[in-house]
């Protein structure tokens, strides 16, 4: 039964519409259904949400409403003046690891921010992104990021490279914060739903501990995306204004 | 020593990074707790700071965690 389920069965990726062109495996998975769904999710939020388009919201068009404003808020503070052409970029970050980790949680579901590549797809583009405005904005000024100001020289042969290090590092470490995040929380789930199947009546007890780590979950995953958004924010400032 | 042994055991060690999360994260709230108590109406600005400093700490323990399944399940 649930004794010999793997704790890491569950992100397994299955391939549920087989679609082979010319030896690539373009499979439709459960990976992408969910990722489906969430963008389905999501545009249905704020698509029917603000059709009434009431002075005063209702239900939907409030949520739709504070979600538009808790990301607009985010970009303005964290990323300072120059960044309101990134807004939709950065709240399309948010609500989609938002709706995935989310999505994530319900039972039988797939966690689609589980999987490295995801994150670091999502992750990469924030890094590419950011480096490219850099780079268009300040032009080869653009290294003055790494030389902090005021140091004196010999301090900066040690400072550079660590500098450099930090910043190359971005993508990774930006990716695999969200992946361990949702890789430890459902696999202890998992594990602690394992026990609870196989001891008898003491089973109360990891199930007790399940619930408690699925509260905990609820607050990883909606944290999660803010830290995402919220560090793209910070990495797009450096870029822009190069402090 | 055999590699299921020899896992067990790195995945034991890898687990010992999440003592840094730990204290991270309770230095973390220790301080949002005592800057709240300092000065109650700062809470709706220190608080998002409080919530990314846990996130960044829990981060680093996380990827010590990751390591640890890494070494369990994938070699």
């Amino acid at each position: 039964m649930a004794l010999e389920l793997h704790p890491l069965a569950q992100f397994k990726i299955e391939p549920l519409i087989p679609i082979h062109i010319g030896g690539l495996d373009l499979s439709y998975t459960n990976s992408a259904l969910f990722m489906t769904i969430a963008v389905v999710l999501i545009t249905s939020l704020l698509v029917f949400g603000t059709r009434r388009n009431a002075l005063v919201p209702g239900r939907w068009q409030s949520i739709a409403e504070m979600s538009y404003e808790f990301v607009a808020d985010m970009v303005e503070t964290n990323a300072g003046h120059g960044a309101e052409p990134y807004f939709p970029f950065v709240f399309t970050l948010f609500m989609f690891v938002l709706f995935s980790n989310l999505l994530g949680l319900i039972p039988y579901s797939y966690t689609v921010t589980s999987q490295i590549i995801v994150t670091f797809a999502l992750a990469a583009a924030v890094f590419i992104g950011v480096t490219i405005i850099g780079i268009a904005k300040h032009g080869a000024h653009f290294l003055r990021l790494f030389v902090p100001e005021g140091v004196p020289i010999i301090l900066l042969l040690l400072l550079v490279p660590i500098e450099l290090l930090s910043y190359f590092i971005r993508p990774f470490t930006l990716s695999i914060r969200l992946f361990a995040n949702m890789l430890a929380g459902h696999t202890m789930l998992a594990i602690f739903g394992g026990f609870a199947a196989s001891v008898g009546l003491l089973a109360i007890l990891p199930v007790a501990l399940d619930v408690a780590i699925f509260a905990l979950e609820v607050l990883v995953a909606a944290l999660q995306a803010y830290v995402f958004a919220i560090l793209t924010c910070l990495y797009l400032r450096d870029a822009l204004h190069l402090h | 020593m055999d590699l299921a042994s020899a896992k067990m055991i790195g995945a034991g060690l890898a687990c010992i990074a999440l003592v840094g999360a730990g204290i991270g994260i309770g230095n973390v709230f220790s301080s949002l707790i005592s800057a709240v108590a300092r000065n109650p109406a700062a809470q709706p600005q220190v608080q998002p700071f409080a919530f990314l400093g846990f996130a960044l700490a829990e981060a680093t323990g996380l990827f010590g965690l990751a390591i640890a399944f890494l070494i369990l399940f994938v070699f």
